[in-house]
């Protein structure tokens, strides 16, 4: 049996004015939040642990056991942080999730501060979106005007604030540690681990950081119940996540479903190709730091260890589709330019790796690559992976060793022949038809 | 680091002499950053928010700015200029009134992205952040900035526009320069000066969260094909076939 799309976030997107608390009170807005106010936080978190579901926002760690890991109240401060900087290439799930529908991220976060003990609980939304950020700025007075922040919320005794962040340009600061950085004033460079955030986060205390998404998934959790949950999706990655497709798909856009779901399926629903004279080439699983499949792997299902097996990772499920138009040389070296340019130089693996692989995937770009640079290009990588501070010097190398497993010879042709000459630029855009007719 | 001259010299670009905040000036700035500092529970976590602050009034992170933050949070100007220099959205020198930003991550750019960039770059006369002589507009590549499903994507002052193409980003440059109305495709009815947008970054509302669309219509692509298979099972008395499984 084929799989459905299961609209529980994004159900009520399409309303004028989704965004407003009105809205989203009629849609079953903060009634989770009544519900846990009257339930032992401990319950909640187990609820959570019970509902199986991993992190949203790449790494897949269980939600429930990151709560489960602060230690004992001390009577100081805890803190909630929403990660919100969502910057990965290929990534666009969070930001259109805050624009429609930001009260469902506020009832996640008190919820969420409610059930570790938070009183202070912040957004750290990257910079560059700012009509995200009046939205969220907006949710946040209707939320207090309304009772659900500030003092005493519905009468339950629990107090929190909201504090919403604007960052202000830089990837890195998706890290978890670094955006900890970042948020306490400082250049967004990440920490060494451990201590983990669970134990020195935020001011050296207690800190949750989540995604923007797994936070969001809390009310309908609480609402439903964890079975509910984790009946969708796989035993091992429960529930349902937003599928963000783009590129070369004939309608692309956010497909919410749930886990272990295909990209055969998935393309189905979006109306196949761009261009059905064109088939699939490459595409990401979870972003431009997973490493990229091919058409052989249209029916993996997107779920963690599936992905896992077929030697990617699931990340944030941003499908970006590139059929055969497309120089997979090319598309590498811009994503090089991108590591390197987001590199925050703390250690040396990635700062000065990431500046050799630009150099190197930029000759071969441009078809002025040497007998050597393959070995070259996975020897860096080989020093690079698993020797950086944080998962950015890994990510840099992903769709290198990928692209360079499933497409040598481009490479190897990168040593004589421009990869505009072999995959003329124009008939990738998206006005492609629009260029040939004109 | 002292220049020459004995002021403060944070970079390799070397910044405009700026004078002194006037009186009210200053005087309004320490307002507003006294508001910014109460939402932290530390103060220095205020810096960049401050920053935004400081390019709300200069346009870019002026000397006097990098001074007036360090004063504030009992930092160093080495501090200030070490964080500042660190995010590009803080600007090291003025910036035009519009930020146009295309989009030339991968995705984008194989989208057209590439073709945009090179047309309106031409279009210009102007390369990466650099700003045309009427100080309209402020030319930057940027990188993936979260609507892939829109590609290629143009931002203008941190506004999206929406599968763009070359000639539509000439028009709107054309617009911008020329003052004419700029509806962005999600986002306010207008797109706010570069010193307005800033000052939103700050954290200060500036009343139009209302205005704009909920979700663009790829935000809404899988919900619609969800909805029509949920229509298609609700009536199933017509096909004999039952009702839809719970």
């Amino acid at each position: 049996m084929s799989t459905q799309l299961t609209p529980i976030l994004t159900r009520f997107w399409d309303d004028p004015q989704s965004w407003t608390l009105a809205t989203y009170e009629r849609n079953d807005g903060f009634k989770a939040l009544r519900k846990a106010l009257a339930m032992p936080p401990a319950d909640l978190v187990q609820l959570t642990k019970d509902s199986g579901i991993r992190g949203r926002g790449g790494a897949g760690f269980p939600t429930g056991m990151k709560w489960g890991f602060l230690p004992a109240p001390d009577g100081g401060p805890r803190y909630l942080v929403v990660n919100a900087d969502e910057s990965e290439p290929g990534t666009c799930k969070d930001i259109p999730l805050m624009m429609a529908a930001p009260q469902l991220l506020i009832e996640g976060v008190v919820i969420t501060s409610f059930a570790i003990g938070c009183n202070h609980a912040f957004i750290y939304l990257r910079g560059e979106v700012v009509h995200v950020y009046r939205r969220l700025l907006r949710a946040v007075e209707e939320a207090y005007a309304a009772g659900y922040l500030g003092k005493n919320i519905l009468g339950s005794g629990f107090d929190l604030d909201v504090t919403v962040h604007a960052g202000a340009g830089a990837y890195i600061c998706g890290e978890e540690t670094a955006l900890l950085d970042s948020l306490e004033g400082r250049r967004g460079q990440p920490r060494l681990k451990p201590p983990f955030p669970a134990v020195a986060g935020l001011y050296a205390r207690p800190t949750v950081v989540n995604n923007v998404e797994s936070i969001a998934s809390i009310p309908a959790i609480l609402l439903h119940g964890a079975n509910w949950f984790a009946e969708m999706g796989t035993v091992k990655s429960t529930g349902f996540g937003i599928f963000s497709l783009s590129g070369h798909v004939a309608h692309p856009g956010q497909y919410e479903a749930p886990l272990g779901i295909t990209l055969r399926e998935l393309l189905e629903m979006a109306g196949g190709m761009r261009d059905p004279a064109h088939k699939l080439k490459f595409w990401t699983p979870g972003g431009s730091s997973t490493p990229m499949f091919t058409d052989q792997h249209l029916d993996v299902p997107l779920d963690f260890e599936s992905v896992a097996a077929a030697g990617s990772m699931l990340g944030t499920r941003a499908l970006q589709i590139f059929d055969d138009t497309v120089s997979v040389v090319r598309a590498v070296s811009r994503w090089t330019d991108f590591y390197a340019h987001e590199s925050c130089g703390k250690c040396t693996p990635c700062r000065e790796g990431t500046f050799w692989l630009k150099q190197i995937m930029e000759r071969l770009e441009h078809g002025k690559g040497t007998q050597d640079d393959i070995d070259k290009l996975l020897d860096v990588c080989g020093s690079i992976l698993g020797r950086s501070f944080c998962p950015l010097g890994d990510g840099a190398t992903s769709c290198i060793t990928s692209a360079v497993q499933y497409f040598r010879e481009e490479f190897e042709a990168g040593m004589n022949t421009p990869a505009a000459e072999l995959f003329p630029p124009a008939a990738s855009t998206l006005f492609a038809k629009e260029t040939v007719s004109a | 680091m002292m220049s020459t001259d004995g002021s403060p010299n944070y970079g390799v670009v070397p910044s405009p002499d700026t004078d002194a905040y006037s009186a009210d000036v200053l005087a309004a700035l320490r307002t507003d950053a006294e508001q910014i500092i109460a939402r932290y529970p530390r103060q220095r976590s205020a810096l960049l928010p401050l920053l935004h602050l400081v390019q709300s009034v200069d346009g870019y992170v002026a000397p006097r700015g990098i001074e007036l933050c360090a004063d504030l949070l009992g930092l160093t100007g080495a501090e200030v200029s070490g964080v500042a220099t660190f995010y590009t959205q803080f600007k090291r020198h003025p910036n035009g009134r519009y930020t146009l930003g295309v989009c030339t991550n991968t995705l984008c750019a194989i989208m057209g992205g590439d073709e945009i960039w090179a047309s309106v770059s031409d279009y210009l006369g102007i390369g990466h952040d650099e700003t045309t002589e009427d100080g309209m507009v402020t030319l930057e590549r940027i990188e993936c900035n979260a609507a892939c499903d829109y590609a290629p994507v143009v931002m203008a002052n941190w506004e999206f526009f929406d599968n763009q193409t070359p000639t539509s980003t000439r028009a709107l440059v054309d617009d911008l320069r020329s003052g004419a109305p700029v509806t962005p495709t999600r986002g306010a009815s207008r797109v706010c000066s570069f010193k307005e947008v800033s000052r939103v970054l700050a954290g200060f509302h500036d009343g139009l969260a209302d205005e704009g669309l909920g979700a663009g219509p790829a935000s809404l692509a899988g919900l619609k094909v969800a909805r029509l298979a949920m229509d298609r099972e609700s009536v199933p008395e017509a096909d004999g076939k039952g009702k839809a499984k719970k």
